[in-house]
């Protein structure tokens, strides 16, 4: 019960800020993992493209490719892995449990409960990951 | 004796403690305004009333201006259905202590049908999606004289979720498929498909599965389980929706 709130709510509110578009819509766990699973599916589909592009210059000259390749060698896109394999465990583990809310009706009532799940696997899995990386990108 | 029962009731009002609460609506005139505007209204309420009485309320003492649908005011009719506090909502079954009064409570019309005027859109393409899906019985035959058609509990329990539908809109515009280019047939009209979809008395399930295979159909669902979330009824549409995508992937209900 807001009582306590509402007896100090004397003075008419100011009319808070201006939202011109609408305010956003206040999803739940299922709408944010759809956002979260499009913006990683974008950012890996945009890097695929460069990676295939980079990896295709091999036919082309070894020595470009050496010369490009050699250029990732740097910490920040030592950083940017972490980003890129942050960005595909999501995607991998949530696109599992999409598989499973598609096809399995006990999912439809447990995506909430799937979803943290997700977030646990994705958690233990960076933890596993990023101190061993950073230790390599770090020790060069 | 008359007296002292006549004079208890006031007593007993006042009692009860009423709230200013502060509501934010998002207004648009047409003839006025070219962008929605923020107004903000202070009503005296009470913690049993509900967001559709602060809009009476607003509405027959403050700004008659203020326009909005309903027609039951009790969860029926399904045509108050507006984003409260940025959910979609029936404004006639969300109660005033189930919100934060702390803040002002946001109003606006549902998201992704055409705005007409302050709280009402145009429902007409949901109902277009609606009439899309053909939900009426298809039976080629005649009942036996006399009876009615035949069906066992197990065979109507497999639909009865999707027999509650109101058709508020509020799962179909809280959509975010809906909302890019509202194309989708949406869940509301999904949800009315599958419940003649799975009615062992309907010989029209594979039309309807026909139509919902488009692609604008089933398949633009995304899982967001927004509908569910929004439904007033309780109705789990996002488990109907995947249920038809089932059947579609079967080629049967």
């Amino acid at each position: 019960m807001p009582e306590t709130s509402a007896g100090t709510l004397t003075a008419p509110a100011k009319p808070a800020r201006q939202k011109p578009g609408g305010t956003l819509y206040r999803g739940r766990e299922g709408m944010w993992s759809w956002v979260l699973h499009r913006i990683t599916g974008v950012a890996i589909f945009f890097f695929l493209l460069v990676h295939i592009l980079d990896t295709a210059l091999v036919r082309v000259s070894p020595e470009a490719y050496n010369a490009v390749i050699g250029t990732y060698q740097t910490p920040i896109m030592g950083l940017g892995e972490v980003a890129l394999v942050g960005a595909i465990v999501f995607h991998a583990f949530n696109g599992l449990r999409i598989i499973l809310v598609d096809f399995w009706a006990w999912a439809t009532r447990h995506q909430k409960l799937l979803f943290w799940i997700v977030v646990g696997l994705w958690v233990v899995t960076m933890l596993a990951f990023t101190p061993r990386h950073l230790i390599n990108v770090f020790s060069h | 004796m008359s007296t002292t029962t006549l004079e208890q009731p006031p007593a007993a009002e006042a009692a009860i403690q009423s709230f200013t609460v502060t509501f934010l609506i998002r207004r648009f005139d047409p003839d006025v305004d070219t962008e929605p505007r923020w107004q903000d209204f202070d009503v005296e309420m009470y913690a049993t009333d509900r967001v559709l009485d602060a809009l009476h309320k607003i509405k027959w003492e403050q700004d008659g201006s203020l326009t909005f649908r309903r027609s039951c005011a009790h969860g029926i009719c399904g045509s108050d259905a507006m984003r409260i506090n940025g959910r979609n909502r029936l404004a006639c079954k969300t109660l005033i202590k189930d919100l934060d009064i702390s803040k002002p409570i946001y109003v606006e019309a549902i998201k992704g049908l055409p705005l007409e005027k302050d709280l009402i859109v145009d429902m007409e393409p949901f109902f277009a999606s609606y009439r899309e899906v053909q939900p009426f019985l298809i039976a080629g035959s005649a009942p036996v004289a006399g009876k009615e058609r035949v069906q066992s509990v197990a065979e109507r329990a497999i639909f009865d979720d999707t027999t509650k539908c109101i058709l508020c809109a509020a799962c179909t515009s809280s959509c975010p498929v809906f909302w890019t280019d509202g194309q989708y047939f949406g869940p509301a009209a999904i949800v009315n498909a599958h419940r003649f979809i799975f009615d062992s008395r309907d010989e029209g399930s594979q039309t309807r599965l026909d139509i919902l295979n488009d692609k604008e159909g089933v398949w633009r669902c995304r899982t967001t389980f927004n509908c569910t979330e929004a439904c007033p009824r309780g109705i789990e549409v996002t488990k109907a929706i995947a249920e038809v995508k089932q059947a579609i992937m079967r080629g049967k209900p």
